[in-house]
């Protein structure tokens, strides 16, 4: 097992490695730091100076690879590769474009983005899987049809509808919650429920359709029908043999995301003022600041390799049958 | 001396180029038995006739949509011939009255007032505040807008009656021509083909009474700006369609290729292919995008020169989104064919073919990609309402279409404050959630029904 870890996360090593390439790749070479000056300052009236200079606060002036002014290790290190992609490696993501530390700001709006992500990531969840047996208990009949159709047509809204629309009853019409903001600490409640509930609602419809499939998958199987053979209800069929089997693809399924919930959600946080990861996110896309849209692919990658290796591990729990080795 | 120049944008192109294909692969697979019982199949369920019959619907918008000319401007002092910079489509001629009856500013649904009070001179020189008369919503009941009520019933009933009835004279004409050219395969059909039908004769009576409606009315009301709601909503579509059709032109050719020789080759190939498709998938989609399409923002920014027209640029935008989405979404496709292919590798049929000495190309064209296609098939059904749903989610983040496109998202995006106004302004909202619900339902629908029509492992 052991080994096994180890090996994964060598393997990981180079996968990070391309990440890095692609995205210096997609930052430095498609367009060159010239271009991204000039369209930072404007494109019109901008001097070769202030090009300059705006390069030079950023170290964007140094060459892309290889410096052949300096010497030694020098030659390698004073290039925008080495400063700006290579050192992430080290979780040193430099300061953004306007000037802020990039860890400093990750470290601050982690709290806020997990508040938010991990309650609807559990929520989410336990209502799917709820709602899902609910179905598979009524298979065949009426009402498992409309709930089938119920998630398909839940699946064809828009999440901007569900965020627009949900926070304009919950917290417009009704007054029930405060229409965005967030504070720290335990009082942040009021202002969590109604993007949890958000988000657990609309995520259900594709979650719960591909839970109920795999519930029925399972309980095609022999076991559950040697169980109804021996007299077993129907109820305990369901919760003990069912969840218990069907529980090991949801499970393995999922633990891929846990570690991106750190990322938290782009559009939730942004809609309702929540200052995590997200809406850091969206608002350095605006901004166009990509010395932060560079720190977060490459934290979203590793964050993602950490999830494969998680989901590896998670087999071997919950599926005595696996061994790593 | 024309009165108007063709202009094919490079989407129009492309989807033409798009609709080509699908009508060549449905005449080249006619013989294929197989593949007639698989649509039968599909053909056979109510709720996926019901879906088509909306798709082409859609898609009849979106096809007048994507015919671009430039009209010819008055003839000039010099005697030459100048077009107009303005790119213009089929629809926006249909829809001429729409566009070009614009109001200040918010009405709604057919209204014939303002939505918010503005200062009106009455009679004698006194200016008061109060809701101004619209200058095209309702203007043919005169000032006072009286029997607004009555008229709106009168076109809703002749507009639906109207559809009605040439949807029934369609039929019966269709009808007719059909039983004259051998009454084969019809029988079968049953409830699913009465179902599309009666959706088209449902769908005939909507457009009917919304046409009616709108010569008279801004059937949706009028947004911000003053712009027609119901306008804005069907030139929406097009773009809709492009993004969840392009982007699988892009898509289709890279997972297969990648797909198929890493599947078949294996060794180091197999190993480089997995390796580039592990380092795009795990990076998080909307960050990659984000990244390519900032990127893309400053080439098109640092090249004004390269578009001649404002529609031209946009265009562009809209042809590189597909582009990048087709770039960041082939992963998941190429991973199914590449296990399928794995399969397929160690059939008796195709070791066969290699034990004949058949070369590895005709063996992956001939053995190995037919039994491939309806893995290739049923993605390209479920991805396209999946697009249609990110083209909304990434114009709101602010990389999606270029602003100046009509889309779903840049409506949705222009109408997310409107709700908090107070009294709310709904209507923006509620036409884009409807026009876009109708078509990711169907489109979701109909991917259903081609899944499981097409897919062996389902019951």
């Amino acid at each position: 097992m052991w080994a096994y870890l180890v090996r994964r996360i060598v393997y990981a090593v180079p996968i990070l490695i391309g990440v890095n390439l692609l995205t210096f790749l997609l930052f430095f070479v498609v367009n060159t730091p010239d271009d991204i000056a000039r369209m930072q300052l404007g494109v019109k009236r901008v001097t070769p100076e202030a090009i300059d200079n705006w390069k030079r606060a950023r170290g964007y002036h140094l060459p892309r690879f290889f410096n052949a002014r300096e010497e030694g290790a020098g030659k390698l290190t004073e290039t925008i590769f080495f400063r700006k992609s290579a050192r992430m490696f080290a979780f040193d993501f430099g300061a953004s474009d306007d000037g802020r530390d990039i860890a400093r700001e990750i470290g601050q709006r982690m709290g806020p983005s997990l508040a938010i992500a991990v309650p609807t990531f559990v929520l989410g969840l336990f209502v799917a899987i709820s709602f899902s047996l609910l179905l598979v208990f009524f298979r065949a009949t009426r009402l498992d049809v409309v709930g089938v159709v119920l998630c398909v047509a839940m699946m064809s809204i828009s999440s901007l509808f569900y965020i627009i629309f949900g926070q304009w009853l919950v917290a417009k019409v009704w007054q029930l919650v405060p229409i965005s903001g967030y504070v720290a600490g335990l009082e942040s409640w009021p202002f969590l429920v109604l993007p949890v509930a958000i988000g657990v609602f609309a995520g259900l419809g594709a979650s719960a359709r591909w839970y109920r499939t795999l519930f029925l998958e399972e309980i095609g199987r022999d076991y559950v029908r040697t169980a109804r053979a021996k007299g077993v209800s129907e109820p305990v069929v369901l919760f003990r043999h069912v969840l218990k089997n069907a529980m090991i693809p949801i499970l393995t399924g999922v633990v891929v995301v846990i570690p991106l919930l750190f990322m938290g959600s782009l559009l939730i946080e942004s809609f309702f003022g929540i200052p995590g990861l997200g809406s850091y996110t969206i608002e350095a896309i605006q901004a166009q600041d990509f010395a932060v849209v560079r720190s977060m692919v490459f934290i979203g990658s590793l964050l993602y390799i950490v999830g494969l290796v998680l989901t590896d591990i998670s087999y071997t729990m919950v599926d005595p049958r696996v061994r790593l080795e | 001396m024309s009165a108007f120049q063709p202009v094919v944008l490079w989407t129009d192109m492309a989807l033409f180029a798009l609709l080509a294909c699908a009508v060549m692969a449905g005449i080249v697979q006619r013989g294929d038995t197989l593949r007639r019982a698989a649509w039968k199949r599909v053909l056979g369920r109510p709720s996926a006739t019901i879906s088509l019959v909306l798709l082409a619907f859609y898609l009849a918008v979106g096809v007048l949509d994507s015919l671009h000319f430039r009209r010819a401007l008055p003839p000039a002092a010099d005697g030459g011939v100048h077009y107009a910079a303005k790119v213009e489509s089929v629809l926006d001629r249909l829809l001429a009255p729409l566009h070009e009856r614009a109001e200040k500013t918010y009405s709604s649904p057919l209204a014939s007032h303002a939505f918010v009070k503005d200062n009106i001179e009455r009679d004698g020189g006194v200016v008061g505040r109060d809701y101004p008369r619209l200058a095209f919503g309702g203007a043919h009941l005169g000032d006072a807008a009286a029997g607004r009520a009555g008229d709106i019933a009168w076109r809703l009933g002749v507009g639906a009656a109207a559809g009605l009835v040439l949807a029934l004279a369609l039929g019966v004409a269709v009808r007719r021509l059909w039983s004259g050219a051998a009454n084969r395969d019809k029988e079968g059909a049953g409830s699913a083909a009465r179902a599309g039908w009666w959706t088209f004769v449902a769908l005939a009576a909507v457009v009917g009474a919304v046409a009616m409606l709108a010569s008279g009315y801004h059937v949706f009301g009028t947004d911000k700006v003053g712009q027609d709601v119901l306008y804005l909503t069907l030139k929406s579509v097009r773009t809709a369609l492009i993004i969840g059709a392009l982007t699988t032109v892009v898509t289709l050719p890279i997972a297969v290729a990648l797909g198929i020789t890493a599947g078949y080759l294996g060794g180091w190939v197999d190993d480089l292919i997995q390796y580039l498709y592990t380092v795009i998938n795990s990076i998080p989609g909307v960050l990659l995008i984000a990244a390519a399409v900032l990127m893309m923002q400053v080439v098109i920014e640092t090249h004004p020169d390269w578009f001649a027209t404002a529609a031209e640029r946009a265009d562009a935008r809209l042809l590189a989104l597909c582009v990048i989405l087709g770039m960041t979404s082939w992963t998941g496709l190429c991973r199914l064919l590449r296990a399928e292919t794995l399969k397929l590798r160690e059939l008796e049929y195709v070791q066969a073919a290699r034990a004949f000495g058949v070369g590895t190309a005709l063996i992956l064209r001939r053995h190995v990609l037919p039994n491939l296609m309806h893995i290739v098939l049923i993605a390209l059904v479920m991805d396209f309402s999946a697009l249609v749903l990110a083209e909304a989610v990434l114009s709101y983040v602010g990389i999606g279409v270029d602003p100046s496109t009509i889309s779903f998202g840049t409506m949705i995006n222009a109408a997310r404050m409107e709700l908090a106004r107070d009294p709310a302004v709904w209507w923006s909202l509620a036409a884009a959630f409807v026009v876009m619900f109708a078509l990711v339902l169907a489109a979701n629908l109909l991917a259903d029904a081609v899944r499981e029509a097409f897919d062996p492992r389902a019951a």
